[in-house]
């Protein structure tokens, strides 16, 4: 895995010198404000503003400093989001101290959800069982009418319970910044509900001690009935409503231009960006850093046409600014010829990144040929003269894997996508590809398209996003909203437009009315 | 030479004799016309009006009636012995032109050098 190690200005200091280690102390104090924001994110990319310049105003006091920290600093980054860089290794376990606090958080909610369930549930019982469990010798008795009303109330608890189950005990997918604005209010309902109910019983019911058990049997009934109205309620709010699309959501990636369109319906801002998401995994494809920028040899020769010297002075921030801006000025008023350049080195890396892309296709399918698949017969007839190493999928796949080796390494050099596949992971896709009797364009085609996001991801850890927006999140979604969901080193900016209503006319077409005539053009001799 | 429907037609026409040749059993005049209002106005090659659904010539054998007689290719006919062509079926042009019981058919025809030759001369010659 290639990390790139950049030269940044505060220094990491070995352990084994004391003096620089007090050198140490007294910088870590300075910088302790600055690097507590920093620290969390799983995805840690740790950028440091060089705290002090190179010429430090305070050094020259100091006696002891090191003059050896310039040579002996390196700071690990990572560059690209989806590699784990040493820092991510070195505080996985400080995250799992964060997260376990933060993931309760997350379970409150279908925690609360699932007392009121398991209590709505019990309450008819309870309706029923009460009166016979306390006087049940003084109740009337109750024949085939009641009878009936237990099957069905029997079957409707089914029916609740069965329903419940299958709508609402799923973990959830996002942990959403405000409460889900929807499933409170049916909470709320549902306790209300509920409670009142149990404030007629014990009223009514209860105190009096109520002889007539029908009553009471069509009472739970009739609690039962309720409770499956506002079992569809919510279904219509919580998984129906928002089925029918009213909205068109544009996202566009922040780094790279990459941009789709959804369709969505009536949600608040917060659903809709955890759908988004949902769908940025599978869709958007994985942000790859070193793609991005224009060679720096064509930057660097707009600016490298002019030499300014200083004379005399020292080297101070403001004169540079001074400098660079005059160079600017300067260079704009030239006649800008990289856009020739940039053209040219394009198409030099394009063509380069055939070239290689064609060794590849050409190893692979060589090497795709020096295996086959052991048929069972094969071993009857085959000769003893020369047996045939028999490998499972693994040693299959190592054994072909060297020949490619090196074109594909090549290639993923040149694609800058060196950084994704380990050679770990290229042998065990191989391995997968072998055992599932893939030809060699089905094995690469992971190599040669960049692939969703999802595909790059270890699953087992949640993803951070912050969602920026202007008006409260639990909103529903309107026209020109804009919101952006941000993570350490990308966001997405998502725009909302309502889809146009459609007039739509109708016409009706005689399928007799369909006739032609010949377009004629004759000519003749008289 | 469009046509304005409702509106009579003028144009200024060339009278053209053209003498039957009797070659074996037919009579021919040795020209070929195309056209109708049968046809599709617009492949006409000679029309300056694309709607124009006229009868036109669209070939003349060298030599033949017609070449003598001084027909052009181009000329859009007008009349053929009294009877109008400028709303006729190209079978109905045909057959008028065709009659086996006439020797000579005298056409009315228009071009567009013709107008071009009027207008000069009138401007040429002043007015007295």
């Amino acid at each position: 895995m290639d990390n790139e190690s950049t030269y940044s200005g505060y220094s990491y200091k070995s352990s084994h010198s004391r003096s620089s280690r007090k050198h140490r102390e007294r910088r870590d104090r300075h910088r302790s404000k600055n690097r507590d924001g920093s620290i969390r994110g799983e995805k840690s990319v740790v950028i440091q503003a060089p705290g002090e310049s190179l010429l430090d105003a305070d050094s020259p006091r100091e006696d002891d400093r090191d003059d050896n920290w310039g040579e002996t600093t390196t700071v690990v980054t990572g560059t690209s989001v989806d590699s784990i860089s040493n820092e991510d290794l070195t505080q996985l376990s400080k995250d799992s101290d964060d997260s376990s606090a933060l993931e309760c958080r997350r379970y409150i909610s279908p925690a609360l959800g699932a007392i009121l369930g398991f209590v709505s549930l019990i309450t008819p019982l309870a309706f029923l069982a009460l009166p016979q469990l306390l006087w049940r010798d003084s109740l009337d008795p109750c024949g085939t009418p009641c009878e009936g009303l237990y099957i069905s109330l029997a079957f409707k608890l089914l029916i609740l319970l069965i329903s419940t189950w299958a709508l609402f005990l799923r973990p959830p997918r996002a942990a959403l910044p405000r409460f889900f604005v929807f499933r409170c209010l049916l909470l709320a309902l549902v306790f209300l509900f509920v409670a009142s109910y149990w404030l007629f019983y014990g009223v009514r019911v209860l105190d009096p001690r109520e002889t007539d058990y029908r009553g009471i049997v069509g009472y739970a009934a009739s609690l039962v009935d309720a409770l499956l109205f506002i079992q569809y309620l919510a279904l219509v709010l919580l998984e129906v409503r928002h089925l029918q699309p009213a909205f068109s959501l544009k996202v566009v990636r922040s780094t790279d231009g990459v941009s789709r369109f959804y369709n969505v319906g009536h949600l608040s801002i917060q659903r809709a960006a955890a759908w988004v998401l949902d769908q940025y995994y599978s869709d958007f494809p994985v942000y790859n850093p070193a793609l991005l920028n224009l060679p720096k040899s064509i930057l660097t020769k707009k600016m490298s046409a002019f030499k300014v010297y200083n004379l005399g002075e020292d080297n101070s921030t403001n004169n540079s600014t001074g400098q660079s801006r005059a160079m600017i000025a300067a260079a704009a008023r030239r006649r800008d010829n990289s856009h020739n350049e940039y053209y040219y080195e394009e198409a030099e890396v394009e063509r380069k990144v055939r070239k290689r892309k064609a060794r590849l296709v050409v190893a692979v399918e060589e090497a795709f040929t020096h295996i086959k698949r052991h048929q069972q017969e094969d071993a009857v007839t085959s000769s003893p003269k020369h047996p045939r190493e028999v490998m499972d999928p693994r040693e299959a796949a190592q054994a072909i894997f060297a020949p490619m080796a090196r074109a594909m390494q090549k290639y993923l050099r040149a694609t800058r996508q060196q950084t994704y596949h380990s050679m770990e992971s290229i042998i065990s896709h191989l391995q997968f590809c072998i055992t599932h009797n893939m030809t060699p364009k089905a094995f690469l085609e992971r190599y040669l398209v960049p692939g969703p996001t999802l595909q790059y991801l270890d699953s087992n850890r949640g993803r951070r996003w912050t969602l920026v927006s202007e008006e409260p999140v639990t909103a529903s979604l309107r026209q020109g909203h804009v919101f952006c969901l941000r993570r350490l080193d990308l966001s997405l900016i998502v725009t909302v437009t309502p889809l146009p209503f459609l007039h739509i006319a109708e016409e009706f077409i005689d399928p007799k009315s369909h006739k032609f005539v010949m377009k004629l053009q004759s000519e003749t001799s008289v | 030479m469009s046509f304005v429907p409702g509106q009579p037609v003028t144009a200024v026409v060339e009278r053209v004799e053209i003498q039957k040749l009797r070659q074996g059993e037919n009579l021919i005049l040795g020209f070929s016309i195309g056209g109708g209002i049968d046809q599709d106005p617009g492949q006409n090659p000679f029309s300056e009006d694309k709607s124009d659904k006229g009868i036109y010539v669209t070939r003349i054998s060298p030599k033949g009636p017609a070449d003598l007689a001084g027909l052009k290719m181009g000329d859009k006919i007008m009349q053929v012995n009294g009877w109008d062509m400028t709303m006729v079926t190209h079978d109905q042009a045909r057959k008028k032109l065709t009659k086996k019981r006439e020797d000579v058919v005298r056409l009315l025809v228009t071009r567009k050098s013709l107008e071009e030759a009027v207008k000069h001369s009138k401007c040429s010659y002043p007015k007295h």
